[in-house]
């Protein structure tokens, strides 16, 4: 039945041996006071052609971003996933295997996360970077963890161009642990830089700042940096967008002691949001503080001295520090970290250069257009990667209604998340909409004003 | 085996595999757009290297590791068991890979209903009123039902409640998750006679502690692979004093279709979709751990959650008493695809049959192990059991990682040793329902062999794996002198 292979007669002879007669008989430590003697009421098995006729007529029930053209960004980026990435991610002896206990035989995932903390390292800068966490937001906590100390307490600023969705996280575990948040607002779409001086106190832990910001507007990190670090304060880059870093300073040029983001649209599919993969770079002092796995280079014991990588600094750990752990976290997202590491290797150097550029460039060629349509107005005039809000003067619902008639998914209405931007749309042009993608977009947009 | 270099040390410069996107697009000067103070002066030092080098570095990975398609993995408390490849289909459908999470909901009715749906399974098999599907593994979900445990007392007006009880057995992420919450966490004892919570210790502890107990967290079957058989008992004892009761369901695969942690008294559980639902462990994660709760929780559950109403699926706000998010987006939904195949391929007696089958091929292996091997609790286990080396080490000082070691030179993976914490030398075994008895006595004949061997030959054990394509590596000198990145010129010895 299903993917137990063994059959009655397998399993009678198994029970014989064991001095039973029935399957029954080996349930005898599950008192019968908490028995459920009835079928669980759950759809009756499919066969595997059924469930693919099932399951294959669910998916057709969505918009797929293959066959709609989408202007969608916020926090979540498509970009071209080169073949060769799922070729190799998907290798079966990789997502197969569990986290690497035994070392001996799990060098291929030991050496792919040890390339993907160093790669993460290359493109933030850092000195160190873990083996992934489960995603942005809840790599910002974790940082903020790390600045906060065990056991500590304190307040931590958060700009408010950091991404809605991780700052509602960072309240929810704030609330649990007991420290406090307070948010600093955004002026023509960055971080207030005086209203932050004013935010810094005494108990202030930590800074955290997104580059480029929720809006896609790029924070002058370089004056953001000194308010960040007074006093104790620990400055945090959130990036949940690390293609830009092709182009953009990397945190340690700017002084962040931390940088955390997501990476899984870094190769991964975008998979309605999951699963994704929070990463954490880190100034090497941090090394002892630093949530999860990490994997290190060593030898072989005795005289052989052949290069191997292990888990290591586990005693930060659950598994060993339990309630004194540096962080709960056991499962990450492996998996998507190889596919980061096997993306990023794909684009090389100049790849990944390029993919910034490409996405900046047709951002940009789309803003011009759209800001030159009467009606659509740039809502601010900070600079900007590979999104922009802009101003309608339609209602953000009736303009996505509107696109969809043209196969169009429009952008993020940013009047979800911020008071007074119920008129404003955040676009998003990544290197996967070309110049047609963007005209046609353009002259739906026209029509809608006419 | 030799040494696969890092991709960093392949290629040569200007070499190349992904191509780019044409530049379509009337380009504009990068200062124009750009601050100077902003800009990356030097590009990233990733690797430059061709396709074929790319794909020939990340086989010959893939080749030096050990996954269940590549054989029997026993890591007890894992549930290693096999991952369907129509699993893996499901999830990549385009119609479900290609979905961006913040498309409106008229666009995606067919994710919503997948979730709508698997939420409505998961709280039948838990015997719970709702589940949340955003945590992404079990450690976010136990410390998701502590924030939700949290969230009920302060609305009771218990918010002073700030223990929360955990067995000394209990998986490591069980405390670690308490601390995060803001708990303390005080231990049970385990009952030396059978393995479950000491009755007497428990009792003791809520007449001490009784008004500030928040909790206690319980996995059921227990580390040891025991049914605790009182958990009725403790169930009302903990709610009499006011406590909830959280349940770990690490272990959840003994129990499909034949308890449910509902049924059991919890107010709280969450499952291990990767391991109860066969969703690949891939290396580390990603994994998925949604929460179900009884009913009186069901106000604090993150939102939003999966509503179906007169126009189709949609996802409805968390209302007022919502404890917020606890991670970006609506959970790991490719895991979730996942999940809700492998719940559709066995139905309601399938189900029961995996967590039967799980358990008769663990006590099989105990009853066959124990002429070799102490056994911590020599009873009728559940999809576990714990076996020792105990007997090895007193006789020839072989221990539980020497066992462990010379098991992979056999191809296959190593039991979880050391855990839990109260048996010594211990080998966690958990074979799973998915292997064959064939498998199974392949592992007891190798098991028998290595006992032999630390009677007769002690030092093959003492310095295995001897066929691996790396010995035993230098752990003491990785944390002395931690090497976590590459950087240029490191050295990378090569035999």
């Amino acid at each position: 039945m299903g993917y137990v292979p063994n059959t009655p007669e397998d399993q009678q002879a198994m029970l014989t041996r064991l001095g039973l007669s029935t399957l029954e008989d080996l349930l005898a430590p599950v008192p019968e006071n908490v028995r459920l003697r009835r079928p669980l009421e759950l759809p009756a098995a499919l066969s595997e052609p059924d469930l693919k006729r099932l399951l294959n007529g669910m998916a057709a029930n969505n918009q797929n971003l293959d066959n709609w053209i989408s202007f969608l960004g916020a926090g979540n980026y498509d970009h071209a996933i080169p073949s060769v990435v799922p070729h190799l991610q998907k290798r079966s002896e990789f997502v197969t295997s569990y986290t690497p206990y035994q070392p001996e035989v799990s060098q291929g995932m030991l050496q792919a996360i040890y390339e993907f903390q160093t790669m993460i390292c290359q493109v933030t800068g850092l000195d160190i970077a873990n083996a992934s966490l489960y995603d942005g937001s809840t790599a910002v906590v974790e940082a903020v963890f790390m600045a906060i100390g065990p056991g500590g307490r304190g307040e931590v600023v958060v700009s408010e161009g950091v991404d809605p969705q991780y700052r509602r996280v960072l309240r929810t575990y704030a609330h649990a642990r007991g420290f406090s948040v307070k948010e600093v607002p955004t002026r023509n779409g960055v971080t207030s830089v005086e209203d932050l001086d004013a935010a810094m106190s005494p108990t202030t832990a930590a800074v955290v700042v997104q580059q480029p910001n929720f809006f896609g507007c790029i924070e002058d990190m370089t004056a953001i940096e000194p308010v960040a670090h007074r006093g104790k304060s620990i400055f945090i880059t959130n990036i949940t967008e690390p293609a830009s870093l092709g182009i953009l300073a990397p945190p340690a040029d700017y002084g962040a002691d931390i940088a955390v983001g997501e990476a899984m649209n870094l190769g991964n599919a975008i998979s309605y949001g999951g699963p994704a993969c929070g990463f954490i770079a880190a100034r090497s002092k941090f090394m002892r503080l630093m949530p999860g796995r990490l994997v290190g280079q060593t030898v072989e014991e005795g005289g052989k001295k052949q290069t191997g990588y292990v888990l290591t600094l586990q005693t930060r750990e659950q598994h060993i520090r339990r309630e004194r752990a540096t962080s709960n976290i056991c499962t990450n997202q492996s998996l998507l970290a190889v596919g980061v590491a096997i993306y990023l290797a794909a684009l090389g150097k100049q790849g990944f250069r390029e993919l910034a550029e490409l996405c900046l460039q047709k951002a940009h060629y789309a803003f011009r257009q759209i800001t030159a349509i009467p009606g659509y107005a740039a809502a601010f005039s900070s600079p900007f990667f590979e999104e922009f809000a802009i101003r309608l003067q339609v209602s953000a619902q009736k303009l996505e209604r509107h696109l969809e008639q043209s196969g169009i998914i429009g952008g993020y209405p940013l009047g979800k998340n911020y008071a007074g931007m119920e008129d404003c749309m955040l676009f998003c042009v990544t290197e996967t909409r070309t110049k047609a993608d963007i005209d046609l977009l353009v002259s739906a947009l026209k029509e809608v004003q006419a | 085996m030799s040494v696969e270099s890092l991709i960093f040390e392949k290629g040569a410069p200007g070499r190349r595999c992904a191509t780019m996107a044409a530049m379509d697009v009337p380009t504009e000067a990068l200062d124009r757009m750009i601050p100077a103070n902003m800009l990356r002066k030097q590009p990233a030092a990733l690797p430059e290297v061709s396709e074929i080098e790319v794909v020939r570095h990340y086989t010959h990975l893939s080749q030096r590791n050990f996954g269940v398609d590549t054989g029997f993995y026993p890591l007890g408390s894992c549930t290693m068991k096999y991952n369907p490849k129509l699993n893996e289909d499901m999830a990549a459908l385009p119609g479900f890979a290609r979905l961006h999470p913040l498309q409106p909901d008229s666009s995606v009715q067919g994710a919503i209903q997948l979730v709508y749906e698997l939420e409505q399974y998961l709280a039948e098999i838990a015997g719970m009123a709702r589940v949340t599907l955003q945590p992404s593994a079990g450690a976010h979900g136990e410390l998701t039902g502590l924030m939700l445990i949290k969230a009920y007392h302060e609305h009771q007006g218990q918010g002073h409640r700030n223990i929360v009880l955990i067995p000394d057995n209990a998986h490591g992420t069980n405390p670690a998750s308490a601390t995060l919450a803001d708990y303390r966490t005080v231990e049970v004892k385990t009952d030396p006679g059978n393995g479950g919570i000491e009755m007497d210790h428990l009792k003791a502890l809520l007449e001490a502690n009784g008004t500030n107990i928040a909790a206690i967290m319980m996995t059921n079957p227990n580390t040891l692979g025991l049914f605790d058989s009182n958990v009725a008992e403790i169930a009302e004892l903990v709610h009499e004093v006011g406590g909830q009761l959280y349940y770990d369901g690490a272990n959840a695969n003994a129990v499909l279709g034949i308890t449910r942690p509902g049924d059991m008294g919890f107010d709280v559980v969450h499952f291990n979709l990767h391991k109860t639902c066969s969703t690949p462990h891939g290396g580390g994660g990603p994994g998925a751990g949604p929460i179900g709760v009884k009913e009186h929780l069901v106000p604090f559950l993150p939102g939003p959650l999966p509503a179906k109403g007169d126009n189709g699926y949609y996802w409805e706000d968390a209302g007022p008493q919502s404890i917020g998010k606890v991670r970006a987006n609506n959970g790991n939904f490719g895991v979730l695809v996942r999940a809700y195949t492998y719940i559709r391929t066995y139905g309601p007696d399938g189900l029961l049959h995996v967590a039967r089958s799980a358990i008769l091929n663990a006590n099989y292996l105990r009853q066959e192990l124990s002429s070799d091997y102490e056994i911590a609790f020599p009873l009728m286990c559940q999809h576990e059991f714990v076996a020792t080396a105990e007997r090895q080490k007193a006789e020839s000082g072989v221990t539980a990682l020497d066992v462990a070691k010379r098991i992979l030179d056999f191809g296959m993976y190593a039991p979880t040793i050391y855990f839990p914490l109260i048996v010594h030398e211990a080998l966690m075994i958990e074979p799973t329902e998915t292997e064959t008895r064939e498998t199974l006595d392949y592992f007891v004949s190798v098991m028998h062999q290595i006992a032999e061997e630390s009677r007769t030959n002690p030092e093959i054990v003492k310095t295995a794996p001897h066929t691996t394509p790396v010995g035993r590596l230098d752990q003491a000198l990785a944390a002395r002198k931690p090497n976590l990145r590459w950087t240029p010129g490191q050295e990378v010895t090569h035999s």
